[in-house]
């Protein structure tokens, strides 16, 4: 079983080891910061005017350390925090109180995976297609258009070319809504009304998501392509009078789909960072406007929550990828 | 002098190389300007662009232009920091990992593919936001140099194992060169090439990193930078006033900067590759 001990092994061991590694960085770093959540809140009830006697004061200290993983040696912190990951019990979150940190990332979760799965996966068919088309008949004029057009958008950062479509689309020509995942107000209900509410809010964040990832794609599987049609074998079976339509998606794009299978698995590690920036810049209700009002906020549960989750589903992602990997590259599968 | 010639064919090197120096003559124009860029109300507010002021004035009664030359210099010292340190990082761990091979590759390569799998922005964010209040051009720049150099360790490794792989570098070990001697000699003039487009999109990336900390409220916003800008005519809702001249000019700026950057990279490494080079430059 070569297979398994060069291949499936060295992959489960790496998983465990970036979960392991992630969530640590996940405790360790705001333990380090110099402000200590609970006097921090202390100091916040007591700015709004509330009085605390000095007994009541001691056994809410007590509270909050609880209620924030605080108790005990670092070494228990760290045990009892890796305890709350398994269970997903992240405490309750301070900036919306009393709601359970599990709570506000179930009610977000749906926006962004609507949102960002779609957007990477759309994006990622879109300019595999595009790019392995332009990349086969790369003398031609339009394939030459194209690349014109990608190496334009291509460098933008995301922030600047979110900013510009909501200016154009929202505010310049008023198409799309400026912000929110739905008209204020209106209740979620399996309507044509929600759902076309949905999809007007979404489709600008979608839009921008989409055109810079595909233009990334796009110039990577070109690339990829070019580079194979003008491998050996591709002109031997050309020689060979192999009708074209094969040559094209049996031995062109089904070699260079390999590397871009492993870009796949490395933009959905994006995600979420994607996730944070999108959301704040159209004001969209999902993961990443709840982290970052967290982070703004300080809620250390809510930002420990969210990243631990994240990591965790972010590498359990890419693991399923590597998994299917040997069913497109029958080299690794007879390895 | 041949070779800028030789360059300056391709129309992209020629755009993204006079963009650059308008915007580095930018960025030194900012040693003359007439004004403090920390201080506020120095000129009236909400001016549109005019003889007297350029690009007219921020509601911070600000000189647009001369913010922007401040903005343009302290994002490029940024990038430049990120972009050296995380290179002599990638370098080292690149060319280490590449030539001792075995066990240290494995390793060094496993700390850099945890950094590639890693929710890195996040961890980026968290740590901006520990050391908010000590946040300067330096640190900035370290921070990002920090993280920024897993990916390109990886490419330049595999440039090493080829290398190593070729005849000289038998003949170099058989005649009793030092490995540092042989890696700095023989190795670093091929990698220079790689290793310098990898600059470019890295001083890229922090270019970009630094706006989306700016916007994320993570920078210290008294430091003009393009993102410090850009987030300054966001809050005081300069879209929603029609203030055009204060939000576009970082936009505009921003812009110019990202594609000359990414199109020097492209166009250099096009020539520095002698198969695409042929094409483009046409054989001699």
């Amino acid at each position: 079983m070569a297979f398994v001990k060069r291949y499936l092994i060295p992959r489960l061991i790496s998983f465990v080891l970036v979960i392991f590694l992630g969530v640590t960085a996940v405790f360790f770093i705001p333990r380090f910061t110099p402000s200590d959540p609970v006097q921090r809140t202390i100091a916040q009830l007591q700015s709004q005017g509330s009085y605390l006697d000095p007994g009541s004061m001691d056994s809410m200290i007590e509270d909050l350390r609880e209620m924030y993983g605080l108790e005990g040696s670092m070494l228990q912190q760290y045990g009892a925090f890796w305890r709350r990951v398994f269970t997903g019990d992240f405490g309750v979150s301070f900036f919306q109180f009393p709601t359970p940190v599990i709570e506000l990332i179930r009610t977000s979760l749906p926006w962004t995976a609507g949102l960002l799965l779609w957007a990477t996966l759309l994006s990622w068919t879109l300019g595999n297609l595009i790019g392995g088309l332009a990349g086969y008949f790369s003398r031609n004029r339009w394939s030459r258009a194209l690349d014109t057009v990608a190496m334009i958008i291509r460098p933008m950062p995301y922030y600047i070319f979110a900013l510009m479509l909501l200016i154009l689309f929202a505010y310049v020509v008023r198409l799309f809504p400026i912000a929110g995942g739905t008209d204020i107000g209106r209740r979620a209900a399996l309507s044509w009304a929600f759902v076309s509410d949905v999809l007007r809010h979404a489709f600008l964040p979608a839009l921008s998501m989409v055109v810079l990832g595909t233009a990334i794609t796009f110039q990577t599987m070109k690339l990829i392509v070019q580079n194979v049609n003008a491998e050996d074998f591709v002109q031997y079976a050309k020689l060979g009078g192999v009708k074209e339509r094969r040559i094209v998606s049996r031995y062109v794009i089904r070699n260079a789909m390999l590397p871009q299978i492993t870009n796949l698995a490395l933009a959905l590690g994006q995600i979420l960072s994607g996730a944070l920036i999108t959301e704040i810049v159209f004001s969209y209700p999902g993961l990443g406007t709840l982290l970052f009002n967290a982070i703004v906020t300080g809620d250390y549960n809510l930002i420990m929550g969210i990243t631990a989750m994240s990591i965790l589903a972010i590498t359990t992602a890419i693991l399923v990828i590597d998994l299917v990997y040997p069913l497109f590259d029958p080299r690794v599968r007879l390895m | 002098m041949r070779v800028l010639r030789d360059l300056l064919r391709d129309y992209r090197f020629a755009v993204s190389f006079t963009v650059l120096c308008l915007l580095l003559i930018m960025a030194i124009l900012s040693a003359f300007s007439p004004y403090d860029p920390t201080f506020w109300w120095h000129a009236a507010r909400d001016l549109r662009p005019s003889w007297t002021h350029f690009l007219g004035t921020s509601a911070k009664g600000q000189d647009i232009f001369w913010q922007a030359t401040y903005a343009v210099r302290n994002s490029l010292i940024i990038s430049v920091i990120a972009g050296t340190v995380s290179r002599v990082i990638a370098v080292l761990v690149g060319m280490v990992a590449g030539y001792r091979g075995r066990l240290t590759d494995r390793v060094l390569m496993f700390i850099s593919d945890s950094f590639l799998v890693m929710p890195l922005f996040l961890i980026i964010v968290l740590l901006a936001m520990l050391v908010r209040e000590r946040m300067n051009l330096v640190n900035l720049g370290l921070l990002l140099a920090f993280f920024g150099w897993a990916w390109d360790a990886r490419v330049i490794r595999s440039q090493i194992l080829s290398l190593r792989e070729r005849e000289f570098t038998l003949t170099a070990v058989l005649s009793g060169t030092k490995t540092m001697k042989l890696v700095m000699k023989e190795y670093l003039p091929f990698a220079a090439p790689l290793i310098f487009s990898t600059l470019i999109n890295n001083m890229a990336w922090a270019i970009g990193m630094e706006i989306t900390l700016a916007i994320l409220g993570l920078s210290n916003m008294d430091i003009p930078t393009l993102g410090t800008m850009l987030q300054w005519a966001i809050s005081y809702q300069a879209l929603l006033l029609g203030q055009w001249w204060w939000l576009l000019t970082p936009v505009v700026l921003a812009i110019f900067l990202f594609i000359a950057l990414y199109w020097l990279s492209v166009s250099i490494s096009e020539y520095l590759d002698p198969r695409t080079r042929i094409q483009r430059v046409g054989a001699k």
